[in-house]
């Protein structure tokens, strides 16, 4: 269960630090703590792993980067966590999860994100993380995403605990 | 139209943005520019939609719970769904892709009965079923990545940088 305050925090900073001299200052007057503590939690929860990153969250699209593409193997349950931390360690990976599967429908459970500048260069990077991971006799599907229709970070309500 | 520093800002601060009482000052004495430059630099970011905030990444299901939904939607009534599925201030990310299911988002709740009537009214609303599919393990989370800003003119290392590298 996370501590009130800190929830609090969150919620304060969660669309974003303030872009002025003393952003924590500024946070700290909203909830009636000091500079300070602030900078002290924000530190704490960092370390605890429950602010994952804190920092610039790009928009990538506007930056070049329009192929966004969500690949999904079919993996066995015996080794998908190894082929997970495998598809991991590749430079051009920033997601990689497990997911259950659907039946027919959805046979897929090992899902994982490529971020990239073209359809092109997304799946030549496909096909070298098929090759360096072993996934050849996996069944898999790559599907772009041509179109977004809503992204921003997670919200949090302050009634969440 | 980037420049230098704002590629410098779009790559460096990602991940540990400085956690000090004046963290735009600590940035620009790292870059060897001044604090106004660095809030200028990241105002004008945020005003041309290149950066949607300088913030936390709380990883899935620490604070309430969340799930990866996705629908089967047919194309011509795909953005009539799409727009209720957004109006929900519990969906985050919503996209259409390449596929039988057109329409993927994600979801967070408080708990899992706030999350199911979130489904139940999206079904109702758009008049087509969900399939529901939460994470079951991660193996890497961390949407920050180095972006090759610019294939011909790399950014300059300032000299601070140099000197500590």
């Amino acid at each position: 269960m996370i501590d009130p305050i800190d929830l609090q925090l969150i919620v304060a900073i969660q669309a974003g630090l303030p872009v002025v001299a003393r952003p924590y200052a500024l946070i700290a007057e909203q909830l009636e703590l000091t500079e300070n503590e602030v900078i002290t939690r924000l530190s704490r929860l960092k370390q605890q792993g429950l602010i994952k990153r804190l920092g610039v969250i790009v928009k990538h699209r506007r930056l070049g980067y329009q192929a966004n593409a969500m690949v999904v193997f079919d993996m066995p349950d015996t080794l998908v966590n190894d082929k997970g931390q495998q598809i991991s360690q590749l430079p051009f990976i920033n997601l990689c999860y497990l997911r259950p599967r659907h039946g027919e429908q959805w046979p897929y459970n090992l899902f994982c994100m490529i971020h990239g500048k073209s359809r092109e260069r997304v799946l030549q990077q496909l096909n070298q993380l098929i090759s360096s991971c072993a996934l050849q006799d996996y069944p898999y599907d790559i599907l772009f995403s041509p179109r977004c229709f809503k992204q921003r970070g997670a919200l949090y309500a302050n009634k969440l605990s | 139209m980037l420049t230098p520093l704002h590629k410098q800002l779009l790559n460096n601060y990602q991940q540990e943005f400085p956690l000090s009482p004046r963290p735009y000052l600590e940035i620009a004495n790292h870059l060897g520019v001044t604090e106004a430059e660095v809030l200028s630099a990241f105002t004008e970011l945020a005003e041309h939609n290149y950066i949607s905030r300088i913030g936390p990444v709380i990883p899935p299901n620490h604070i309430g719970l969340s799930t990866l939904v996705a629908m089967a939607i047919p194309a011509p009534q795909l953005s009539t769904a799409a727009a209720i599925v957004s109006s929900f201030p519990e969906v985050n990310h919503n996209y259409e892709r390449e596929h039988r299911f057109n329409l993927w988002f994600v979801l967070i709740a408080s708990d899992q009965q706030h999350l199911q009537s979130v489904i139940a009214k999206i079904e109702t609303q758009t008049g087509f079923k969900t399939m529901q599919l939460p994470l079951l393990a991660d193996y890497f989370i961390n949407l920050g990545f180095q972006l090759d800003l610019d294939d011909t003119a790399p950014v300059t290392i300032n000299q601070a940088e140099a000197v500590s590298a």
